[in-house]
């Protein structure tokens, strides 16, 4: 049908408002068959609507779309599927409990009998490789057989558009590389990609486009081969960034001190922590990387209390505290941010304001006599969503409303505003957007030039270089012996995060 | 205590009868669950069932105008639940709890000038040699449709649950409600359908109670059989032959202390009574202590509100 030069899609003039907010403004661009194409957009500049636009989800208030030169309006999922699109949702929109060929017969019109759509989903897995089994619960499996379900699901529809939102944010980087062959291959025959993403160089790598989406609007279409991640992120924000501006405070007292801290793992599926030791001064960031399932979990539990330890093994300012619960721990100023945001960080279905009184009641004293202070509470939480520029409605509105990045500077906003002794973070930016990410390492080096002390615990070594001032490696739940950041060359991190044999040498200390 | 006054075939034959509300209940209670939907009105919708089955069959001279009349009106209450939990999103628990102390009263006041009557008999279902066969003609081949009805309507429903499209799309809106609105399934039409059933098979439970198991109508006669087929569903853990075997157990239970009574057991009729409601909870304890088996769990959105937020 398409002559090469007509695009596949083609989008005039979408506009789409809810209360308070345009979404979508007037987004007009065009998407050719065997291009990956990428939108690009910090959080809630309108990617989520304009893709929910494409696949029937929402219906916009003007403009219209032309799918290979014919009007194209989809009422539903079903009918942008018919027509050929197909979407590969950033929360898996899977069934735990079904196996993966009744999931992906649920994704279709009319299935065929179980036994031939289980072996057109062997084949289909076979020539995209896509390893998959049919049978398998879904619930067993690793976040990137759970893609690779949604994308088979896709695939066995032939999609001439595939819409991918925020694929790589759950893969290891072989499971990245597995996904990008696949996708060069759709291209190859044809298939047109729209590429969502956070990360920069993946769409330098693989994008052949990239439309930029801020404010609603389009604000930018460039080649991402031809522009770098810097000039990207630019065009998100709108602004220059600015690498964060180091405080160079660091060295003063000793706050925190761990002493050969061992612990069992906190599940199953975790990770022993073996000997840890360190020492954490004031005015100083500590940058803990690794792969994650080293012990990162444990090592942020166990230093906020969750899991307890004998009392010595972890003193801050001297004060045993390995014995304390978080509550005590906290009224101390010893704070931490865990990595799960919904349902670790903040309880998804209460508002911002309730889910501050949760960690902030007894440093800001916002209960007295086991009455809550709400109008303290309100006020706190507004002051943590101004400061850190949420995007919220109110802080009435439930966590689990606010998108990841925003939830994200919410949490550790919250915590930075109590003025903790210390503070420990666990992948601070994870899912968050280039802008808001480095706000919030801003905010973290901005805390220790105040003084305390920050462990920020991290699997992105970019990250952890601009805002350490040293920097250690979790290994099978053993750290290496923190060194300068400074410095450090991409070979010795490597090393260090291999948990070479020298570095347990390194790592040895007298009893 | 005299156990020779037990017949066991007349046993087998009772447990069957007594069983038969409780598996009609349970298996649309389970359609239910498997929608994510958690409706506890079980109870009063039986009762409904129960009292409106018995007019309609007084009124008509016809049992079968009755059964039809109780399921209708099983449906027709679970309506009520569908349009407060669904539509108005109101707490299911909550909406359970008060359907099922509305049906109890309503049933009361319906079922005024209805105390004291025989219903017109249900035939039982003609088997031919089948029924001559000694012991098992008389225990388990001499029975209504609505016995035989129900073993059929529990294969029905696993097949439909398990290989029926519209059954994979019901489990799914049990599961994930959010993930299935995603892919255009209707959530809240499925789940509607779902109570309905669910209403109707409680309603034809609690007539078949009051038509053939007593056969007459008393005032709260049903006694908790609506709240041991929730039990049967978690029993089940989810699954119709295994709702079958509760349905079953439960009932043998009922109508062992019963013939226990009659033979007049030592131990105090009170005891024996509570027997089944007791098994009942022993059950429900060994089960959720088997906890975290796939096989065994919940669908993971029961119970949960659906509010469509695109």
């Amino acid at each position: 049908m398409e002559d090469g030069t007509a695009p596949l899609l083609a989008l005039s003039g979408l506009t789409k408002s809810y209360p308070g907010v345009r979404a979508n403004d007037d987004v007009s661009f065009a998407i050719h068959a065997g291009e990956v194409h990428a939108l690009l957009g910090e959080n809630g500049a309108g990617k989520s609507t304009l893709v929910k636009t494409i696949f029937g989800l929402v219906a916009p208030d003007a403009g219209e779309m032309r799918l290979a030169g014919k009007p194209f309006a989809p009422a539903s999922p079903q009918e942008a599927r018919a027509a050929g699109i197909g979407m590969v949702f950033q929360h898996f929109s899977l069934f735990d409990a079904l196996d993966v060929a009744e999931n992906v017969a649920l994704g279709m019109d009319t299935p065929p009998p179980r036994r031939v759509l289980q072996d057109r989903i062997a084949s289909v897995s076979r020539e995209y490789g896509l390893p998959l089994d049919p049978r398998r619960i879904v619930g067993d499996l690793s976040a990137g057989e759970r893609q690779r379900v949604e994308i088979v699901r896709c695939l066995l529809g032939a999609p001439r558009l595939l819409i991918m939102d925020e694929p790589t944010s759950v893969l290891t980087p072989q499971e990245v590389a597995l996904l990008f062959a696949t996708l060069r291959q759709l291209t190859a025959e044809g298939t047109a990609i729209l590429y969502i993403s956070h990360k920069l160089d993946e769409i330098r790598a693989l994008c052949d486009r990239a439309t930029i989406l801020r404010g609603g609007r389009v604000v930018a279409s460039v080649d991402p081969r031809e522009s770098s991640a810097r000039d990207l992120a630019e065009m998100m924000v709108g602004e220059a960034l600015s690498a964060p501006a180091r405080s160079g405070a660091a060295g003063g007292g000793e706050l925190l001190e761990v002493d050969a801290l061992s612990l069992p793992p906190a599940h199953a599926f975790g990770t022993a922590l073996r000997e840890v030791s360190l020492t954490l001064r004031a005015g100083e960031v500590l940058g803990i990387g690794g792969v994650a399932g080293n012990g990162q979990d444990e090592l942020l539990a166990a230093l906020s209390g969750e899991m307890r330890a004998d009392a010595g093994r972890i003193r801050l300012r001297g004060t045993g505290v390995g014995r304390m619960g978080p509550v005590a721990r906290r009224a101390r100023g010893l704070l931490a941010a865990p990595e799960e945001r919904l349902g670790h960080a903040a309880a998804p279905d209460m508002s911002l304001t309730e889910n501050a009184v949760l960690s902030a009641h007894t440093r800001k004293r916002l209960a007295r006599r086991g009455f809550i202070d709400w109008r303290a509470a309100r006020a706190f939480a507004d002051a943590v969503i101004d400061r850190f520029d949420v995007r919220t409605p109110s802080s009435r509105t439930a966590a689990r409303a606010l998108s990841g990045g925003n939830l994200q500077k919410f949490v550790i906003g919250r915590e930075i505003m109590q003025d903790p002794v210390v503070l420990v973070v666990n992948q601070p930016t994870w899912g968050v957007d280039a802008a808001a990410a480095a706000a919030i390492r801003q905010a973290l080096i901005d805390l220790a030039g105040r003084g305390a002390g920050v462990i920020v615990i991290s699997q992105d070594l970019d990250e952890l270089m601009e805002v350490s001032d040293r920097f250690a490696a979790l290994n099978g739940g053993r750290l290496s012996a923190p060194r300068p950041a400074a410095g450090l060359s991409v070979d010795e991190i490597g090393l260090m995060l291999g948990g070479t044999h020298d570095m347990e040498a390194a790592h040895a200390h007298p009893h | 205590m005299d156990l020779t006054a037990i017949s066991p075939a007349l046993l087998v034959a009772s447990l069957m009868v007594g069983a038969t509300p409780l598996l009609l209940a349970a298996l649309g209670e389970l359609v239910v669950e498997k929608a994510g939907v958690l409706n506890l009105g079980v109870e009063g919708m039986m009762i409904v069932g129960a009292i409106c089955g018995f007019a309609a069959a007084v009124q008509t001279g016809s049992p079968l105008a009755g059964f039809a009349f109780g399921a209708l009106c099983g449906a027709g209450l679970s309506m009520i639940f569908a349009v407060l939990t669904q539509v108005m999103l109101s707490n299911q628990v909550a909406t359970g709890l008060a359907l099922t102390l509305f049906g109890l009263g309503l049933s009361s006041l319906v079922g005024q000038g209805y105390i004291g009557i025989k219903p017109p008999p249900t035939v039982r279902l003609d088997l031919g040699p089948l029924s001559d066969i000694p012991f098992l003609g008389r225990a388990v081949f001499s029975h209504d449709w609505v016995v035989y009805g129900s073993i059929a309507l529990t294969a029905a429903v696993w097949w439909f649950l398990n290989r029926s499209r519209a059954g994979l799309t019901l489990r799914a809106v049990g599961e994930n409600h959010d993930a299935a609105h995603a892919l255009g399934i209707r959530v809240v039409a499925i789940r509607f359908a779902a109570i309905a059933f669910g209403g109707a098979c409680a309603g034809l439970g609690g007539a078949y109670v009051s038509l053939v198991r007593v056969p007459q109508w008393t005032e709260g006669m049903t006694a908790g059989a609506g709240w041991i087929a929730l039990a049967i569903v978690v029993f089940a853990s989810w699954r119709p032959a295994r709702v079958l075997v509760g349905a079953y157990l439960f009932g043998g239970v009922t109508v062992l202390q019963l013939n226990l009574q009659a033979a007049g057991s030592a131990l105090p009729v009170e005891y024996l009574s509570m027997s089944p409601y007791v098994v009942t909870i022993v059950v429900l304890v060994v089960m959720s202590a088997r906890r975290g088996a796939r096989s065994t769990a919940a669908p993971a959105s029961l119970g949960k509100p659906f509010h469509a937020t695109v």
